[in-house]
């Protein structure tokens, strides 16, 4: 545990459409609850559109995705696009992780899918590590104003 | 090969029959490639193992959740899936990479886990795939958020579309794993043996029932004889004489994480080929030594089923040397029998009975993040690696249950916890290969 806490903030919790992993999911919304944040965990296999309402509806300060099934270099991808073409959501912080190929050398898609839109990706051996600093460095940030709910 | 009743069951089962029956165990990969090429070369090497294997094709995550025109996008781009496109190939393209593969010898299994799965089985039952797998808990509870009224809806279907074709099919249950990991083996069991009565129920003759490898050899050994008794008193003998269906029994080599070294994910895989050999298994899915960084090759793939395969004939040969088991240590069938019992009473249809007992926490996958699942229970590896509950929930348990919780067994269960649980198998492994020696002999314990 970390001798000073920062701000405790607000996330959503997601794998992406097509990984139905979970272990990934159920162990990061321990480990934010246990650093004192909220956490809305979306499960397995959620569309964009879920993510997405889920974002709107929820207006966390973080989107973790987390995906290890080797299609997260694509799907990621199209969730984040998605997510920076809505105007409500451009800005929201969003991180993903995990195996994100399927022949294990994640390497190169870490920058397609900082390209894409993530402002941070953790694909190495040591991203959980990179994760946990990642945390006690956030600090509050501008966030959008809520949409008028319809 | 084919006795008294066992006519009409299909290849596959007459396969598994045949290799009991000249005491081998069928062991079979967990194999999917995205282009046709691939996969025949895949399946063919598969086939020339010097063992009794089956073959098997595993579908990639896109076909899986009826994604099926981004599976087509993907093979038209030559982009590589994390499996075989089953239905982007359809009824001709599947065949084309069956024929003159598939056969008695070899026949094959379509894997896949979907919960709507109506339009990926009946491609699998057009192509002519000897075999596929599933069940509406199994394959929906740890797979995503489709309802699970919805999945017992596809899967009556699914059974209904095995049953009718005129080549007869086999269905093998899912429901012996379950995430997994850190679901107690009576659990396992009893959903095992529920999906099983629902595949009975919607006509399929031909069904084999599973189990996976979890953290303690004993319990695990216990588990298995909890099923084949369970499933011997419910569904009849195995060979299907006299109107009762064919089964038989399907181990899983540990699904979780693995270990990290060669040494240490050989010696897991070991221990449960002799697993599956002393706990009565015909049939055993193995992982491989890639398993914690990759998807395997097919060298690695055809590896592991030839150590496993040589393992299981040298389990069978010192088979009378070792010690028998205590019956009842951990409780697994007296629990799991109360399970089944309480879940059938609450409905006339084992379907129905599944989606109420869900819906009461009378069934209660632990971590499972499924909305249609309690989650209120939880599990724990315990010191020694024997799973236990530390709390049941809703889930009935007898009275005094091995594996009910114990002092060691409760606490909550925080981040750290929980890795060093998911990471009990693979920090025992991997400890062996630093050691250079076994810590424990747990299967002869």
């Amino acid at each position: 545990m970390p001798k000073y806490r920062s701000r405790s903030g607000k996330f959503v919790v997601s794998g992406v459409s097509s990984d139905a992993h979970t272990w990934n999911l159920v162990f990061l919304q321990l480990m934010l609850e246990e650093r004192g944040h909220e956490v809305v965990n979306l499960g397995a296999c959620p569309t964009d559109a879920e993510v997405l309402g889920a974002c709107l509806r929820e207006r966390p300060d973080v989107l973790v995705v987390s995906t290890v099934n080797g299609h997260g270099h694509m799907d990621g991808a199209r969730l984040v696009r998605a997510l920076r073409a809505h105007p409500g959501l451009a800005e929201l912080r969003a991180v993903i992780g995990g195996k994100l190929g399927v022949d294990g050398g994640t390497g190169r898609h870490v920058d397609a899918l900082v390209e894409a839109g993530y402002d941070a990706v953790f694909a190495s051996e040591d991203g959980l590590e990179e994760f946990a600093d990642f945390l006690r460095e956030l600090r509050p940030r501008r966030r959008a104003p809520a949409e008028p709910v319809a | 090969m084919s006795g008294p009743g066992t006519a009409g069951t299909g290849r596959f089962a007459a396969h598994v029959r045949g290799a009991r029956e000249s005491g081998a165990l069928v062991v079979q990969p967990r194999m999917g490639f995205a282009g046709a090429g691939r996969m025949r070369e895949g399946l063919r090497a598969v086939r020339d193992v010097a063992a009794p294997t089956a073959g098997t094709v595993t579908v990639d995550s896109y076909t899986r959740v009826g994604e099926y025109a981004r599976a087509l996008e993907a093979l038209r781009s030559g982009t590589e899936l994390n499996g075989f496109p089953l239905v982007a190939h359809g009824v001709d393209g599947t065949r084309g990479v069956l024929d003159g593969l598939a056969s008695a010898d070899f026949p094959v299994q379509v894997r896949h886990g979907a919960a709507r799965a109506e339009r990926l089985v009946a491609t699998a039952c057009a192509a002519g795939a000897d075999a596929t797998e599933g069940g509406p808990v199994s394959y929906c509870l740890p797979y995503g958020r489709v309802p699970l009224r919805e999945s017992v809806r596809a899967w009556s279907r699914c059974c209904e579309l095995v049953a009718a074709r005129a080549e007869p099919m086999h269905l093998e249950t899912f429901g012996g794993a379950m995430l997994g990991q850190l679901c107690p083996p009576s659990m396992l069991v009893a959903l095992s043996v529920l999906e099983a009565l629902f595949f009975r129920e919607h006509g399929v003759r031909s069904l084999s029932l599973s189990y996976a490898q979890q953290t303690h050899p004993g319990q695990d050994l216990e588990a298995l004889g909890a099923l084949r008794r369970l499933a011997g008193e419910r569904l009849g003998g195995m060979d299907g004489a006299d109107g009762a269906v064919d089964w038989h029994v399907v181990l899983y080599t540990f699904m979780g994480v693995f270990p990290r070294s060669a040494a240490g994910a050989f010696r897991l895989l070991e221990e449960s080929a002799r697993l599956a050999v002393r706990g009565g298994a015909d049939r055993l899915v193995v992982k491989t030594p890639a398993e914690a960084h990759r998807i395997p090759t097919v060298e690695e793939n055809v590896g592991a089923l030839e150590f496993a395969s040589a393992v299981a004939a040298d389990e069978r040969a010192r088979a009378r040397t070792r010690p028998v088991p205590v019956p009842g240590r951990y409780g697994v069938y007296e629990e799991a029998v109360l399970l089944v019992d309480r879940v059938l009473e609450r409905a006339p249809t084992v379907g129905a009975a599944l989606e109420r007992s869900f819906a009461a926490g009378l069934l209660d996958v632990p971590y499972c993040l499924h909305p249609d699942n309690a989650n209120r229970a939880r599990a724990v590896v315990d010191p020694w690696g024997v799973l236990r509950w530390a709390d049941p929930g809703r889930v009935p348990l007898p009275r005094r249950a091995g594996s009910g919780p114990e002092p060691e067994a409760r606490g909550p269960v925080g981040s750290r916890r929980l890795l060093d649980m998911l990471g009990f198998n693979a920090r025992r492994f991997d400890a062996e290969d630093v050691l250079g020696r076994r810590l424990a002999d747990g299967a002869a314990a």
